[in-house]
Parts: structure tokens; sequence; C-alpha cells
């Protein structure tokens, strides 16, 4: 596109050149305004509610700070509380467990359902299945868990009506430590199974359809297929879906919330309730950045982690 | 592999015209389907039941229940249900307005215009999405109340415009569409900014769609902020109405407040029905290169 003018063309082109040099020269202008109003909107918001935000949430972490006393800097305490005070310590072990089974649990069941779904079946019920199982996804979690509240209560819920049905006796399902730790588990993957659902059937469509008939005419099918050919060519997705299940799983709040309020004693509290029970409830601001930043860097450790295997042990076609 | 010069596609549709023809189903078909079936019926079964206790109510003192829509006008009597939707529908539609038009803007540039530290800048913006709201919801909180903004629904919608994922999306939209299409208009004489609003921002729309179901879904749905940054009954979105409601009546009329669920539910389905492609296809963008 560089204007350079041969001096042999006719003093028509020349002309033409020499106008299209100017309006490039206008065009090149034009873009650069073009850059920075577009940009504008995005990168003042993102700078004013992210970026500074941010910055903001560390230093506060060093501070003592309940809004209305003059902020005091009290070094390393804020996180050392996340150690040394009993709720924050649960809270942050919970987030662990619950994490580890959810998303075990999420992973397996999603996968499962995936291959069932993407295995031969007429299209018209494929796509019926598909549709079903993403569904809750799309609901709110908070309606979902006040949902899930009454289905599960120990006198007129659902749940112990069945049980009841084959003379099991009612379990106290959210008043005991026990059953309040499953509900969150099984309301939480019951709504968030279909993200890793979509995410497998999408991995497992753009796997070619010869390898599977080469596979079936030298005799592997079944089990062995799944395992020998269809694992491998899935492990890109897997990981992804890992890693988004892991990063989503370590936010949870809105289901304890609602379900539970954190309890029964400290058995649901998960640590994202903690930053809001410190900031919101007992105005120790310092204290709830201090977690948020653990719990960042505790992401920013497993996407590292994504790039690291991706590069190692996924098989790549 | 043999002699016949018979092409894997020809192959393929070849295999699956004798297995449509066949009709009946094999025994592992049906054994698959029995499952997912089983799958799909835990899945829709509590919003059915749901559904059916709504409309359902018991009737007061007796220790009966009678089919009617009385739970809903329940619900309707007990909380604002009126105001809790506008409010809902205000914040949600204003957040996907907002989103859809900085990511188109942002999008673009990022994808079509070049200049120093342009690259630098977009991995700025990527690199916030890994950020979690939790951490950086403290200081949003000082500074709206900064802001003069504290328990506005304009609190909930300010801080939710800009969009480091919806940008990402329009970028990757953008960058789908030929770049040709900018060097004839610019033959043809239009400046930059026309190329965009006659060319390029038309071709976009199903690029936008999908950021506009995803932020509808996501700020309808949400109850972490509003939360947080309302305090007044009369700035509540519906989930913390609801959820409000549920406290206020302990579980004395589970019909009147999963009545409310119900309707909260309802947006989420016509998404569901209406856009749910885009919708499949926004969710998982961004998981593969």
């Amino acid at each position: 596109m560089a204007v350079t003018l041969p001096t042999e063309r006719p003093t028509v082109d020349a002309s033409k050149a020499a106008l299209h040099a100017v309006a490039g020269k206008r065009d090149r202008r034009a873009r650069r305004l073009m850059a920075a109003l577009f940009l504008a909107p995005t990168v003042v918001g993102i700078t004013l509610f992210t970026l500074i935000p941010i910055v903001a949430s560390i230093v506060l972490a060093f501070f003592q700070w309940d809004i209305i006393t003059k902020p005091k800097f009290v070094g390393f305490d804020n996180f050392a509380a996340i150690g040394s005070d009993p709720t924050v310590r649960v809270a942050f072990l919970n987030t662990f467990a619950f994490v580890v089974v959810a998303v075990a649990l999420q992973l397996a069941v999603a996968l499962a359902l995936a291959v069932l779904v993407q295995s031969k079946m007429p299209g018209w019920l494929r796509a019926f299945f598909r549709s079903a199982l993403f569904f809750p996804l799309i609901l709110s979690a908070a309606s979902v868990s006040l949902m899930m509240a009454f289905l599960f209560n120990q006198d007129f819920g659902l749940v112990n009506k069945v049980l009841s049905i084959v003379s099991l006796p009612a379990v106290p399902w959210l008043t005991s430590a026990g059953g309040a730790t499953v509900v969150v588990v099984l309301v939480y993957v019951w709504q968030n199974f279909g993200f890793s659902f979509l995410l497998f059937v999408g991995g497992l469509a753009s796997i070619p359809r010869d390898v599977y008939e080469a596979s079936s005419i030298d005799g592997i099918t079944g089990w062995k297929q799944f395992r020998h050919i269809t694992l491998p060519l899935l492990s890109p997705t897997v990981l992804v879906a890992s890693v988004m299940a892991i990063i989503s799983a370590l936010q949870i709040f809105d289901q304890p919330y609602v379900l539970t309020r954190g309890g029964p004693g400290d058995s649901t509290r998960t640590a994202v309730m903690v930053i809001f029970e410190s900031a919101f409830q007992q105005l120790r601001f310092g204290r709830a950045s201090a977690i948020g930043i653990v719990l960042t860097l505790i992401i920013m450790g497993v996407t590292a982690l994504q790039f690291r295997l991706s590069r190692r042990f996924v098989f790549y076609q | 592999m043999t002699t016949t010069t018979v092409s894997p596609t020809s192959m393929r549709s070849g295999v699956s015209r004798t297995s449509r023809s066949r009709r009946t189903l094999s025994p592992g078909t049906i054994g698959r389907v029995v499952v997912l079936g089983v799958a799909t019926v835990l899945t829709l079964g509590p919003v059915l039941w749901t559904l059916w206790i709504a409309v359902t109510p018991q009737v007061a003192g007796a220790g009966q229940t009678r089919f009617g829509l009385s739970a809903f006008a329940d619900v309707f009597a007990k909380v604002d249900m009126v105001l809790l939707v506008w409010n809902s529908a205000l914040v949600t539609g204003l957040c996907a307005v907002g989103q859809m038009f900085t990511a188109a803007l942002a999008g673009y540039v990022f994808a079509r215009i070049e200049f120093r530290g342009s690259r630098v800048l977009f991995g700025v913006v990527l690199a916030t999405m890994m950020v979690p709201l939790q951490v950086t919801i403290v200081p949003v909180f000082m500074l709206i109340r900064g802001m003069g903004l504290s328990d506005t629904l304009l609190a909930l919608i300010l801080p939710a415009i800009p969009t480091a994922f919806g940008t990402f999306l329009m970028r990757q939209y953008f960058l789908g569409l030929p770049a040709e299409l900018a060097e004839a208009a610019a033959i043809d004489g239009a400046g930059p900014f026309r190329t965009f609003t006659s060319i390029y921002a038309p071709l976009a729309m199903p690029g936008l769609a999908i950021v506009g179901i995803l932020a509808f879904n996501y700020h309808w749905n949400e109850f972490f902020r509003p939360l947080i940054l309302t305090v007044s009954e009369q700035n509540f979105t519906l989930p913390l109405g609801l959820v409000t409601l549920q406290g206020n009546l302990g579980t004395g009329s589970v019909s009147t407040v999963l009545a409310g669920v119900v309707l909260s539910m309802i947006p989420a389905l016509v998404v569901f029905f209406v856009g749910q492609r885009p919708l499949r296809e926004g969710l998982t963008a961004g998981t593969s290169k």
C-alpha cells in the first residue's frame, strides 16, 4: 500500500496517487483518534474498577482498617490470620476439600454424560439431552439454592419423601454438618456440571470419526477404545475443563450462603464467605483483602500450572 | 488402504445412511438413552417439583393443598415483586447494552488497529479476566461510596460495563471477518469510522448477540454484588429479594417463596429457548484458541 510514484506514469495517475497519499495520512490520523475514542470506555473502566482496586487491595492487605478509624499498618498480620484464626483456617480447608470433591464429581459426571450423548442415537434425542443437561447452568445460583433448601428440607422435602418410600429414616440434611456439606456439594455440582459437559461435548465432536473406525477395525471397542483412543485425544479438553472447574469452585459463595449461611458451626463456611463476613459484617477490610489476594494467587497458580501441563502431558493431533 | 477410491467423507455418509435406514435401536443405544434419561430426570426434576409446589399451595390451617395460582398472588402481596423485577431488568438490560457497546468498540480496535503498545494493552485487559470479583469488591465498594453511589442501581451497573471477556470475544469475532472489506471501503472513499459503522459493526451482530446474552444471563442471576452494593430493599434485585423473602417467612409459606423462584427463572427460560446456540457458543468461547 506504500505510495511510490513511478515518474513515467501519466500525470492523472500521479495526482490520483497523491490524493491517496493525502487520504492515507488523514486516515492514519483518523485511525489513531478512533483507537483512542473506542478504547477509552474499556480502558478507563478496567483501570478504575479492576486495576486500581487490585493495587488498593494489595495495599489494604497490610493494614488494619474499619473505615471509621485511621488505617494502621500491621505488616503480614492479616495473612497470618488465615493460619491462626480458626474460622478463616477452617474456611480455607473447607474450600480446598470442596474443590477436590466437587470438581472430581463434576468432571466425572460431565464426561460420562458427554460420551453417552455423543454416542450413536437419533439426532433429535441427542439435541434434547444436550439442552436438558445444561439447563441448570443458566439459572441463578441463589434461586437454585432456595429451591434446593426446600427440596432437602428435613420435614417436607422431596428427598426425604423419596427416602421414606424406601423406608429410610429422614436425614437432617441442612441441620447436620455432614448433611449440609453433602448438600452444598450436590447443589453446586447439579448446577455446574453442564459447563464441563458442554466443553466435553465440543471436544468429543472434534475427534475425527476415522480414528474410531480404524480402531474398531482393529478390534478396539468399548472401554478399551475410551481408555486408549478417546481419553488421550480428549486430554486438551480435560485439562481446560479441570482448570476452569477448579477456578470456579474456589470461588463458591452463593450456594452455602443461601443454603446454610456457612453452618452448622463452620462446616460449610468457604473462603469467599469469610471475605464477605470479614469486610461487610466485621468491618475488617484489611483481612478481607488479604484473603482475597491469597485466593487470587491460588487461582493464578492453577492457571500457570495449566500452561505448563498443556505443554508436557497433553497430546495434540 | 484398499484399491477402491472411496474418500473418507463418502464412506462416512454411507455408514450413517445405513444406520439411519435400520430404524430399530440397538440394545446398547437403549441402555445409553436410559442412563441419559435418568440424568435428565435428576436435572429437570427439581425444577418441575418446584413448579408443582408453587401451583399447589397449602390451604391455611387445613393441612391440605389446592391447585391454583394463589402463591403467585401471595408473592406479589408479600414483596414488591414489580419493583424487584424492574430493578433486575434495569440493571441487567443496561449492563448488557453497555457491555455490547464497549466490547464492540474496544474489540474492533484490538482486532484492526495496531499502535505502539496495543499488544501489551490487550494483554493487560486479558489478564484482568483472571482476577476474581471477590478480590476487587472491597476497593470497588469504597470507590462507589466515594462517588456517592452507595445503595443505588448505578453502583451495580457502572462497574459492570467494561468487560474484558466481551472485549476478547469481540476481538476474536472481528478477526474472523475478512480484512479485505476495509480495503474495499477505503478505495470507495470511506474513512475508518465509516468503515466501522457501515461495514464491520453490522457484520458483528451475531458476536454482539453472544456478548449480550451472556451479560443478560450473568447479571440477571448474580447475587454477590447486589448483596454487597445495595442496602435498602427498594434497590434489591430479584435473587436478593427472594433470599430476603425466605429469611423473613422462614419455611412457613414454601409455595410463596417457590412461586418467586419460578418467576425468577422465566427470563432464563426465554433465553434458553431463544438464544440457546449463542449462549452455548459464548459459554465455551475462550476455552479453546
